[in-house]
């Protein structure tokens, strides 16, 4: 077996989660894979590492699939962990191992020019297959270079492919380190008109504002409006942050709501910004509260 | 269960990915070809590319219908030279994606010199990425053209067991079955090949490397015809296997050689596909008849939600 890659071999600048992330991935892909889909990741990467041109780049993308399958991951409590140690946020729980491979391909083709790589991500993204834009979506939070990839995450989550916008939103830390407050904002609200969750997705609580809260009780209004539901994740953001007409709706919700919603509006108000809120039902959020500890509900149960 | 392995599925509605699904059709393919108008940049070609093996893959799927393609650079636009040059150099870039079951559609036009060249060089990638080729045979000197597009693959040894020739005729039938190649039938209003016809054909030949196809794009054509072929041939007594092989059977062996379109992409498809770009199909299973539809809601369905 060639040995596991490497990308100094070429005297390549030190990049601590870029190698922890290529010996991670070779570990896992050498655990998931047969022998000789492993064999060929390493050398497929080796290949890139010292390649002249982006054409073994494409190739190996291209190929991740037919030669590994599409497996899950199937990754351990301690795998987790470990990928959290090594990148704050990095939760490659339901990764497939093509989509691992995609990934590992493309940071191994980093040369420590930072500028290069987002301008060859970008040309990649460009013309991506659905299923590689997917994946190098999700290895957003991996790429050196954070502000320069923005363009592209940002027009990923523009993508009316709702698989592609969530391989942005979701289980991704990200948009919610690097998006600016407008892009943040629409993020959210997609996720939600597309018919997305939210509580996959990373520091909505943290994120969450007035601007944001306005824009989403805009959004229930119109649904209201063309008889259609709402979803009860849609209070989350709104709750902390409500003005006057997000206060009349909360109220509307409340009184008129399903228990799911009165749920998710008793979580939202946890938020520490949700204390000074003025509601007319606060007395009521009260019982709701010792149903939530007692219950363990969390965001995920109200979606 | 039907393949329409000849559609551009770009150039069509919703309403005729739901009246496909309807009739039975689980799988399309998408051969690259020209758009009605020649394209003026490369990168005019890279975002047609991109758009057949990624936007269009995933519209296919929320329809419950599976859809591959086919990259290359079609004869007519290999005419203008200095860009054919730019999109000969782009296409190993999208030749190992997934769901890409072919190179095509090849061949002629005008079979002029420039047509040539592209279509050569286009046979070395097919070997070099290991993929079957789909060939286009010219809409005029038809035979001449075939014959010679078939002489072109021998002169490249490229085994004919991996390719198939699109669009033929009485005319051309004999020949191509003789030299060992699969065979496309466009089912295609007025020009190329009607339904009659084609049952005729099977009943006279057989169906063996025999494949139908709508060849369904910006023009007068039929997103069904593979569907109502399968329906004619019942009716005028085509074994059901025979009819199988020529609307399903036979596209899969062909365009399933390099691996990219499996049955059981559609028959049982991974969680993760399911998850990604595929909504799931009640697909009719083997040997029944397909149901045939129009497309279209009824006309006094005024609610819309």
């Amino acid at each position: 077996m060639a040995n596991a890659p490497h990308r100094f071999r070429n005297g390549r600048s030190e990049n601590a989660v870029l190698d922890g992330f290529l010996a991670l991935a070779d570990e896992w892909i050498a655990r998931a894979a047969d022998a000789g889909g492993a064999e060929w990741f390493r050398s497929a990467t080796n290949d890139i590492v010292h390649a002249a041109n982006d054409r073994t780049l494409g190739v190996a993308i291209g190929l991740a699939p037919r030669r590994l399958g599409k497996a899950d991951l199937a990754l351990t409590d301690d795998d987790r962990q470990r990928a959290a140690a090594l990148r704050p946020g990095f939760d490659p729980s339901d990764w497939s191992i093509d989509q691992l491979a995609r990934v590992a391909f493309m940071i191994a083709s980093h040369d420590g020019n930072d500028v290069a790589f987002a301008a060859r991500f970008d040309s990649f993204c460009s013309s991506a297959a659905l299923n590689e834009l997917i994946a190098l979506c999700r290895g957003l939070p991996l790429y050196p270079g954070a502000a320069l990839i923005e363009p592209r995450a940002r027009e990923a989550v523009r993508s009316g492919m709702k698989p592609v916008f969530e391989a942005v939103a979701h289980n991704n830390p990200y948009p919610g380190e690097v998006f600016g407050e407008d892009a943040w904002n629409h993020m959210v609200v997609k996720a939600l008109f597309i018919g997305s969750s939210l509580w996959p997705v990373q520091g909505l609580d943290a994120r969450a504002n007035p601007h944001l809260a306005r824009m989403l009780v805009d959004l229930a209004r119109e649904r209201w409006a063309a008889g259609r539901p709402v979803s009860a994740e849609l209070w989350r953001c709104v709750a902390p942050y409500a003005d006057a007409e997000g206060v009349a709706a909360l109220t509307r919700v409340w009184q008129g709501g399903e228990g799911k919603d009165r749920l998710a509006i008793a979580l939202a108000l946890q938020h520490p910004a949700g204390a000074s809120v003025d509601l007319p039902f606060r007395e009521e959020v009260v019982q709701f509260k010792t149903r939530l500890a007692a219950e363990k509900i969390g965001w995920r149960d109200v979606a | 269960m039907i393949i329409d392995p000849h559609a551009h599925m770009i150039s069509r509605t919703t309403d005729d990915y739901e009246a496909m699904a309807k009739a039975g059709i689980v799988a399309v393919i998408e051969p690259a070809f020209w758009l009605g108008q020649a394209r003026t940049n490369v990168g005019s070609f890279i975002d047609y590319f991109s758009l057949i093996s990624g936007f269009e893959r995933f519209r296919a799927g929320q329809f419950g219908i599976r859809h591959y393609c086919t990259i290359g650079l079609n004869p007519k636009e290999a005419n203008n030279e200095p860009l054919a040059e730019a999109v000969l150099d782009v296409l190993p870039r999208f030749l190992a994606k997934e769901g890409v079951v072919a190179m095509g559609e090849l061949g002629y036009d005008e079979q002029t010199p420039a047509e040539d060249r592209a279509l050569r060089a286009q046979i070395e990638l097919a070997k070099e990425f290991d993929l079957p080729i789909m060939i286009h045979t010219p809409h005029r000197d038809k035979h001449a053209g075939t014959l010679r597009t078939m002489d072109v693959l021998k002169e490249h040894n490229f085994d004919p067991a991996r390719c198939v020739i699109d669009h033929n005729n009485e005319e051309t039938i004999r020949d191509v079955l003789e030299r060992g190649y699969w065979l496309g039938f466009s089912i295609y209003p007025q020009t190329k090949m009607g339904s009659e016809r084609m049952a005729v054909l099977v009943e006279n030949y057989g169906p063996e490397r025999l494949i139908v196809n709508s060849a369904c794009d910006w023009g007068v054509s039929d997103p069904l015809a593979v569907a109502k072929t399968a329906r004619l041939m019942a009716q005028r007594g085509v074994s059901a296997e025979a009819i199988r092989k020529v609307v399903y059977g036979n596209a899969l062996a062909v365009y399933g050689l390099n691996g990219e379109m499996r049955e059981e992409h559609w028959l049982a498809p991974a969680p993760i596909d399911q998850r990604t770009l595929y909504e799931g199909n009640s697909v009719l299973r083997g040997g029944q008849t397909p149901r045939i539809e129009q497309p279209g809601r009824p006309v006094d369905e005024l609610r819309i939600t």
